[in-house]
């Protein structure tokens, strides 16, 4: 027992073993391993059993691809990208890829563990790279300070399995547009080496999700788009003459009078710069009084502002957790993968939901069916704009729709380019017929939301 | 500077601060937690824990760090006791008392027994985590864990509609809405559109407000005929009106104390009130006798409306009406917080240990009625007992090599069989079950461990800060099929 040693003797042993385990070195190759290191992790890939997948077979090379070829990509090093970075790398993946591009503010320590005080500031993709890489001996991760969209098919190509821990809808449907772009289909029989599994968490206080996403055969992002809400925008009537909540008071200061008043020049609102968010509070409170609306607080003020979702440390951990252990099933074929959907909610006990979401018949974005369009020709484009925004399936944020006509590429309106926006604006007030459009015209709409244009099919309608 | 630690702290902690309040954050910041065992689990749990701002933790362990150790775990042992916690229970039980919580991650069966005896004895929580293989086990084990702020996510609102306050009575009086402007009629509160549709249908009605479907659907008919028409005869466009129809259903919910509320009532604390009763039973106390005097039979009005389409003044004005302050010069603000929150109280007790393995008190009925589904969770609550037994006997898991697991296997199945039969549990265990648990070789896959750490670290959070609800009192999940289960043990 190891009591029994006299002390000088027990920690010279301490001591020659934590040398031995080095982890605070950086720069290993893959004989750094130690003895016993991946005994939790062997038991799984070695050894059978009755519930494994059925293409499960133990092996001592499982091991050995998690270590030196499987490659994983992760979206976000953020509460949800610390934890998976941390999972993956005390499961044996060596090869990992982080990219974010965001950097590290101070409200984000209470739960972006590999990040401290010091580091506030800097690219989050490079500072998690570093602490893994020095923590965990042999781990390669190499982050990307960068936006996803900076990224084309040939990066994404390369990685066994994507798994994303972002904070927006839309950076999700990109995502999943992205990886529904690489499916290749011969003679309408997707070709299964095609597909990159995307693993998905998403976590909103003490709520959280993990879905398993097999492009082209499961369930997609835009297939249940239904189940994220909303966000919350107060109508402009309420904000503007009717304010009943503090809530429409700081919107007033932020929407109105912001871009009337200019305080800070010609500068957009940044909600991170604690000037921006006192001026939007103290205006505010004006407006509140006015009304005799009580409630309007900085932390309210800071919450509306910056659409801020509170967030815990715990459930980030419980979300990674679970997508972390998909992504080692799939890797490893150790088990069945989850299929699909996992709903966690800690407010009341604990509780967890598991659930198979289905594909949509004509989901927009992994249905290669054409996207249909019915108005009648005597619809305006504006129309046309509001159905693809408002629609619940679609959900486009600021579409732009082109089209040919007579041969040519026309764009009938764009919204993210100042000029063409002035310039097609004049459409949207004409009928479909005005514009030249037909019965059958193919509409190619690009978005945000997606990597790929959209293809819709014009219907009239009588 | 002071100023600026705090300022610091408010910023850093801003994302949590939004959940439960600075109040819920100095509980935290006043806690000592005591780990034992900084293994994967337990430093998942640890970190879950120190990341939100817990004010003090203690490690105690005996085991001394292995290769296999540092390949789950993130973390180094740090400022541990190198004293195992059987020698404390040994030679010094009660240095167990000074902790806020105790969470033990990966006991053995006797040590796990020997601490919830103590701890229970101190009214210390204990929270008892295992990881093992792809199965995750928390236990919670309290007396009585009180919560006055639970924060239920789908509250229905405390409306009173059918047995309106006085102030809402007269507040109605100066609203006639046959006789206004469009404006204001259009902007008028729903409830305010219920309260005087539902008076005109009493007086008609013999004081009998609507009840079954179709006497609501011919209320929701009155008030959509009460809608403004132009001068064709069309409705006007009268969102506040829609508003109203919409929420019929649920504004005429009668006025009634929750049954947990009154099972509250009923308890034995909030009858024998002395010196020592917490104060969480005192305000108990004093809620009910305002129901029964004051109240009318009715909880103190919660005093919160929903936001609805309406001009500023009227709904500033219904607001004012219907807001409640309590003066209370002794309480610092609890009053009011039990007032606001009287219809979501909440007291949660858990068997203790004791009471769980004794077999004379083991819930043979869960077990029993669970097991119907021989793959229910259960089943691995079975499992973890009877590889418990497995260690008592062998000192040591099964299959923890390769080449035990095919032997263990039929050990393993004795273990089973002896524990069903000391419970005279009729159940049957799959040998599948059995075979895998052989596998899992006691291994602690940090995948799990996080996914534990991060469930008990929050239970750990709601029973230090008394805020949102504790499980009660056994959670097992599954790795494999990413399901999950409480049960009542």
């Amino acid at each position: 027992m190891a009591d029994a040693e006299e002390p000088e003797k027990k920690r010279r042993r301490i001591e020659d073993l934590t040398e031995k385990m080095a982890v605070d070195g950086g720069h290993c190759d893959i004989s750094c391993d130690w003895d016993g290191r991946w005994n939790h992790v062997r038991k799984f890939l070695e050894r059978p059993g009755p519930f494994t997948h059925p293409d499960f077979e133990p092996s001592t090379e499982s091991l050995q691809f998690l270590l030196e070829t499987c490659k994983i990509l992760v979206i976000g090093a953020g509460g949800l990208g610390c934890e998976l970075l941390k999972n993956l790398a005390l499961s044996g993946f060596r090869l990992i890829h982080v990219v974010d591009m965001d950097t590290i503010d101070v409200s984000n320590l209470n739960r972006q563990f590999l990040f401290r005080p010091k580091d506030v500031g800097r690219p989050k993709a490079e500072v998690a790279a570093d602490f893994i890489n020095g923590r965990i001996p042999g781990c390669k991760v190499v982050p990307h300070f960068k936006k996803i969209q900076d990224f084309d098919e040939s990066f994404y190509r390369q990685f066994h399995i994507i798994v994303c821990g972002l904070d927006s809808v839309i950076a999700r449907r990109w995502m999943n547009g992205m990886l529904i772009s690489l499916l290749s289909y011969e003679d309408g029989i997707l070709d299964p080496s095609s597909i990159i599994p995307l693993i998905d968490g998403g976590t909103e206080g003490f709520k959280g999700n993990a879905r398993v996403i097999l492009p082209g055969m499961t369930a997609c992002i835009d297939c249940t788009l239904e189940l994220y809400p909303p966000q919350i925008n107060f109508p402009m009537c309420t904000i503007a003459s009717m304010p009943r909540l503090p809530e429409h008071c700081i919107e007033y200061a932020r929407i109105l009078q912001w871009p009337k008043e200019k305080p800070f020049g010609e500068i957009s609102l940044d909600g991170d710069n604690p000037e921006h968010i006192q001026w939007v509070f103290d205006k505010a409170q004006e407006r509140a009084a006015e009304f005799n609306i009580t409630g309007v607080t900085y932390r309210l003020t800071q919450g509306v502002v910056k659409r801020i979702i509170p967030a815990v440390a715990s459930t980030n951990a419980v979300i990674a957790a679970a997508c972390a252990t998909e992504v080692f099933k799939i890797a490893t074929s150790a088990y069945i993968p989850l299929n699909n959907y996992l709903v966690f909610n800690d407010v009341d006990g604990l509780y967890t939901y598991t659930f198979e979401a289905e594909r949509k018949e004509n989901c927009s974005a992994c249905s290669q069916v054409p996207q249909d369009l019915q108005f009648p020709p005597s619809a305006k484009l504006q129309e046309v704009l509001e159905y693809l925004t408002e629609n619940a399936s679609l959900q486009m944020k600021s579409p732009a729709i082109t089209t040919t006509l007579e041969g040519k590429n026309k764009t009938l309106y764009l919204q993210s380019v100042k000029s063409i926006e002035e310039r097609t604006r004049p459409n949207l007030c004409k009928t479909l017929k005005e514009l030249g459009l037909s019965d059958g015209q193919e509409l190619a709409v690009a978005d945000v939301t997606t990597p790929q244009t959209v293809l819709f099919k014009l219907n009239f309608t009588t | 500077t002071m100023a600026a630690t705090k300022a610091n702290k408010e910023q850093k902690y801003d994302r949590q601060l939004r959940l439960w309040g600075d109040h819920g954050q100095e509980s935290l910041e006043n806690a000592h937690v005591c780990l034992i065992n900084a293994t994967a689990t337990g430093t998942e749990i640890l970190k879950n824990l120190v990341l939100p701002g817990i004010g003090a933790f203690t490690i105690v362990d005996g085991h001394i760090v292995s290769g296999e150790d540092v390949g789950n775990n993130f973390f180094l042992s740090k400022n541990s006791i190198g004293k195992s916690p059987d020698k404390l229970l040994d030679n010094d039980p009660e240095f167990f008392h000074r902790f806020t919580i105790v969470i033990g991650v990966q006991l053995p069966e006797s040590t796990c027994l020997r601490l919830g005896s103590v701890l229970w004895s101190a009214s210390v929580p204990f929270l008892v985590c295992k990881t093992y293989g792809l199965i995750g086990y928390i236990r919670l084990v309290v007396q009585e864990h009180t919560v006055i702020e639970s924060h239920p996510d789908n509250a229905l609102e405390d409306l009173r509609l059918d047995q309106p306050f006085s102030e809402f009575t007269n507040h109605i009086q100066s609203y006639d809405l046959e006789n206004m402007e469009k404006k204001d009629h259009s902007h008028t509160p729903w409830i305010i559109v219920v309260a005087k549709y539902l008076d005109k249908w009493l007086s008609e009605h013999n004081c009998q407000a609507p009840k079954t479907y179709r006497e609501k659907e011919a209320f929701k008919l009155f008030i959509r005929e009460g809608i403004l028409k132009n001068e064709n005869g069309v409705p006007e466009d009268e969102e506040n009106f829609e508003e109203a129809i919409k929420n019929v259903n649920t504004a005429l919910n009668p006025t009634k104390i929750p049954s947990a509320v009154e099972d509250l009532f009923n308890s034995q604390q909030c009858s024998n009130i002395t010196s020592q009763t917490p104060s969480f039973w005192v305000m108990l106390r004093a809620v009910k006798e305002f129901v029964h005097n004051e109240g009318n039979g009715n909880l103190p009005v919660r005093g919160t409306i929903p936001d609805m389409i309406a001009d500023s003044q009227k709904f500033i004005n219904l607001q004012n009406v219907s807001a409640v302050t309590y003066f209370c010069p002794k309480c610092s603000g609890l009053c009011w917080c039990v007032g606001k929150n009287a219809s979501f109280l909440r007291v949660v007790r858990c068997r203790s240990l004791a009471e769980e393995y004794n077999v004379d008190s083991v819930n043979k009925d869960e077990i029993a009625s669970c097991m119907d589904n021989p793959d229910s969770e259960m089943v691995f609550y079975l499992m973890l007992r009877a590889v418990d037994r497995f260690y008592q006997q062998h000192s040591r898991y099964p299959g923890v090599y390769n080449y035990q697991v095919e032997e263990d296997i039929s050990r393993l199945k004795l273990c089973v069989n002896s524990l069903l039969q000391e419970y005279s549990l009729n159940v049957n265990i799959k040998d599948d079950y059995i075979h895998e648990f052989c596998r899992y070789g006691a291994a602690e896959p940090h995948t799990v461990a996080a996914f534990l750490g991060g469930s008990a670290a929050q239970e750990a959070i709601k029973i230090i800060s008394h805020q949102f609800v504790p499980f009660n009192n056994t959670f097992i999940y599954n790795a494999m099929s990413q399901t999950s289960a409480t049960l009542h043990l």
